[in-house]
C-alpha cells in the first residue's frame, strides 16, 4: 500500500498526537534534573514541584499585601481589556467592512485608507499610543483595536465583494432596496467569515495585549510575566504561558463553537 | 519587546543545553563579563573598546570576552543562568536575582555609589509628603521601588499610601509628559531628561541615603576561586580605566567624552551625571567603603526590603535565608547557604600597587 494511503487507526492517532508533548515534556525534565542537581536553587528550569507551589501561591492564596488572588485578579484584568479591544474591532468591522463591501462608493472612498492603516505594524505606534492617550487602559485597547481591526475589515469586504453577483441581482428583481441587501443578503453570509477571522486575530490579540501590559500596568498576565522576570522566576512564567495558551485555545473554540450554532448551514463541514 | 516571550522559551531550549556543560569551576582561560548601559559601568565598554582589557588579559594569560547588554535584567539572568562569568549589577539585584537563584556571587570590584543618579520626582508639588495618595510609576523591584520604600519611610508613610504603577525605563521621558502620571521614581540619565520638564520637583534621591545603592563588578565565586588572575585582571582593567576617565588632562576629556556619546548623551551630561554618582576611581577608597560597617547596615535594609517583597524566593522563612558575607569573614543570615560575598581582595591588591 501507498504511504499516502496508509491512515493511523484510532489508538496510534492518539499517540502518534501526544509523542511530541511527551517529548518535550521529558525533555525538559532532563534538562531541568541535570541543572538542579548542579545547583538546588537553580530557577531556570524549575522542578514539577515548584511549579505546583507556584500555581497554589499565585492562584489559590490571596496576596500578602492586597488580598487578591494573583492569577484570577491578573487574568480578569488581561480578558477585560482584550474582550474590550475584540469587542469594538468587530463593532467597527461590522459597519465599515459591510459598507466597503456592499457599496462602490464607500470602496472607493475608504479601502485604500484601510489597506494602508493595516501596513503600520501596532507595536511601532506604541509610544505615540501612551503619550496621546495616557498609560491607563484606553491605550492598551486601543493598541488591540489598531492591531486588529484593519485585517478584520479587509477580511469582511473581501467576503463580502466574493459572493457571487447573481445573488444580488436575484435580490434586486425581487425589489429589495440596498440597505435590505445589505442587512439580508449580504450580512448573514458575512457573519461566520467574521467569527473566523476573529478566531485567527486572537493571536495577535494577544501579544499587543502583552506587549501593552509589559510596558505600564499593575494587574494583567503580561504584566506579571514581565514583572517576575526580573527575579527570573521561571517557576511563574511557565505557567503563565501555559494558561495564556489555554485561554486562547478555549477562546478559539468558543467561537468556533459560536460560529457551528449560529450558522449552522455554512461552509463545508456543516451540518447539511 | 513583545518578542521577548517566544525568544524566552527559545533561550530556554538553548540554555537546558548548558546543563550537560555547567559553568565549569576550575581553572581556565576564557571568561566572558557582561555590563549594560548605565554611567557607573561605561568604564568596562571604554576598556573594552580602547585595548585595556585585552593588555590586562594578556598580563595574566587570560583571554576576556566583554559583551554591552541593551537589557541590564538580560544581563543577570545570562549570568544567572550561567552564560557569563561576571556581571555589573547593583547590591541589591545581585542579592535578590543570582543570590536568590542559588548562585554563589562574589562582588569583586565596588565600582560606585549612586548620590543622586536615582531620584523621586513629583509634578507641581515639591513636598515629598504629598506623594500620599498618587499612583507611582516605577520599575517594580529594581532600585526604583527601595529607593521609594526609603523615602516613604522617611516621612512617615508607607507603600499602602500609594498605588505603585510598573512602568518600563525606556517609557518613563515619555510617560511623565502625560496627564495622568504625577510621580514617577526613576534613575539616570532619565532623571536629569525628566527634571528639565516643566513641574518637575526631584524631592528625594539617593544623596538623601548615600551608600546604600552600589553598583558592583560581580562574579561566580567559584570561577574566581579557581582563577585568581580573573580577579586580578577584573581589578587593574577598572583601576586604569577609572583613573583615566577622573583625570583633568585632555586625555580624561577624551574619555568621558567617549563614554557619554556611548551612553546617548555627551560630555557635559555625563559629567553631570558623573557628579551624582560617587565613583571609586582610588582602590584605596574602595576598599575604606567595603571595610566599613555602614555596608553591613545597608544590605540588611536591603534584605528587609527584597523579603518584605518575597524576592529571597517563595518559601523563605526569614531574611536570614541567604548568607552574605562581609569583608573579615562575617556573615549576615544563614552561613549554611552563603550566596552573596563582599570580597575586599583584588581592590586592596589594586591599593597595594601589587596586580
Amino acid at each position: 500500500m501507498r504511504l499516502i494511503n496508509r491512515h493511523p487507526g484510532r489508538a496510534a492517532r492518539l499517540f502518534l498526537g501526544s509523542l511530541p508533548f511527551l517529548i518535550l515534556v521529558v525533555a525538559y525534565l532532563v534538562a531541568s534534573a541535570a541543572r538542579l542537581a548542579d545547583n538546588p536553587g537553580d530557577k531556570l528550569l524549575p522542578a514539577l514541584s515548584s511549579f505546583a507551589q507556584a500555581i497554589e501561591t499565585m492562584a489559590l492564596t490571596p496576596d500578602r499585601r492586597t488580598g487578591a488572588y494573583l492569577l484570577w485578579s491578573d487574568t480578569w484584568a488581561s480578558l477585560t481589556r482584550l474582550w474590550a479591544g475584540l469587542g469594538i474591532a468587530t463593532a467597527i468591522t461590522l459597519v465599515m467592512g459591510l459598507a466597503i463591501g456592499v457599496l462602490p462608493v464607500m470602496r472607493a472612498l475608504l479601502a485604500p485608507v484601510v489597506a494602508f492603516a493595516s501596513m503600520v505594524p501596532p507595536l511601532a505606534l506604541l509610544p505615540i499610543l501612551f503619550i496621546a492617550l495616557g498609560l491607563g487602559e484606553t491605550s492598551k485597547i486601543a493598541l488591540i483595536v489598531i492591531g486588529v481591526t484593519p485585517f478584520l475589515i479587509r477580511d469582511l469586504s473581501l467576503a463580502a465583494a466574493a459572493l457571487p453577483r447573481e445573488m444580488i441581482v436575484k435580490a434586486e428583481t425581487l425589489s429589495a432596496s440596498t440597505w435590505l441587501i445589505a442587512l439580508r443578503v449580504v450580512l448573514p453570509q458575512v457573519m461566520p467569515r467574521l467569527l473566523d477571522s476573529l478566531r485567527l486575530q486572537l493571536g495577535p490579540a494577544f501579544l499587543f495585549l502583552i506587549a501593552a501590559e509589559a510596558i505600564s500596568a499593575d494587574s494583567g498576565l503580561g504584566y506579571r510575566i514581565f514583572l517576575v522576570r526580573r527575579y527570573l522566576s521561571m517557576d511563574i512564567i511557565f505557567p503563565y504561558v501555559a494558561w495564556i495558551t489555554l485561554l486562547a485555545v478555549a477562546m478559539d473554540l468558543g467561537l468556533g463553537g459560536l460560529r457551528r450554532l449560529m450558522f449552522p448551514w455554512w461552509g463545508l463541514e456543516g451540518r447539511r | 519587546m513583545s518578542l521577548r516571550i517566544p525568544s524566552v522559551l527559545v533561550s530556554l531550549v538553548a540554555l537546558g543545553a548548558l546543563a550537560a556543560t555547567p559553568l565549569a569551576a576550575e581553572p581556565k582561560s576564557r571568561f566572558k563579563v557582561g555590563w549594560s548601559i548605565y554611567v557607573g559601568w561605561m568604564p568596562w565598554g571604554y576598556a573594552a573598546d580602547t585595548g585595556i582589557v585585552d593588555r590586562w588579559a594578556e598580563k595574566y594569560g587570560i583571554a576576556i570576552e566583554v559583551t554591552q547588554f541593551n537589557d541590564y535584567i538580560e544581563s543577570i539572568n545570562q549570568y544567572t543562568a550561567g552564560a557569563y562569568d561576571a556581571v555589573t549589577l547593583t547590591n541589591m539585584d545581585g542579592l535578590s536575582i543570582p543570590a536568590a537563584g542559588g548562585v554563589d556571587t562574589t562582588a569583586v570590584i565596588v565600582g560606585d555609589f549612586s548620590a543622586g543618579n536615582d531620584a523621586v520626582i513629583l509634578k507641581d508639588s515639591t513636598s515629598l509628603a504629598e506623594i500620599a495618595g498618587r499612583n507611582v510609576n516605577l520599575v517594580e523591584f529594581s532600585v526604583s521601588h527601595y529607593l521609594l520604600a526609603r523615602a516613604l519611610d522617611s516621612v512617615g508613610l508607607s507603600e499602602r499610601d500609594v498605588r505603585v504603577i510598573n512602568t518600563a525605563d525606556p517609557d518613563m521621558a515619555a510617560a511623565f509628559q502625560t496627564r495622568d502620571v504625577t510621580a514617577m521614581v526613576t534613575w539616570n540619565p532619565i532623571v536629569s531628561e525628566i527634571a528639565a520638564m516643566p513641574g518637575a520637583n526631584l524631592v528625594f534621591d539617593s544623596s538623601d541615603i548615600p551608600g546604600e545603592i552600589i553598583d558592583l563588578m560581580v562574579a561566580n565565586t567559584a570561577v574566581l576561586a579557581d582563577n585568581p588572575d580573573f580577579g586580578k585582571a577584573l581589578a587593574g582593567i577598572w583601576y586604569e580605566t577609572a583613573a583615566l576617565m577622573v583625570a583633568d588632562t585632555p586625555e580624561g576629556a577624551a574619555a568621558r567624552a567617549a563614554m557619554g556619546a556611548a551612553s546617548g548623551t555627551d560630555q557635559a551630561g555625563y559629567e553631570a551625571q558623573l557628579a551624582a554618582t560617587r565613583l571609586f576611581a582610588d582602590p584605596a577608597e574602595a576598599v575604606a567603603f567595603t571595610l566599613s560597617p555602614d555596608l553591613g547596615t545597608t544590605m540588611d535594609h536591603i534584605r528587609t526590603f527584597l523579603f518584605d517583597k518575597g524576592l529571597l524566593g517563595a518559601g523563605a522563612p526569614s531574611a536570614d535565608v541567604i548568607g552574605i558575607e562581609l569583608p573579615g569573614g562575617a556573615v549576615m543570615g544563614d552561613p549554611a547557604n552563603v550566596k552573596f560575598r563582599f570580597d575586599a581582595t583584588y581592590m586592596q591588591l589594586a591599593a597595594d600597587g601589587a596586580l
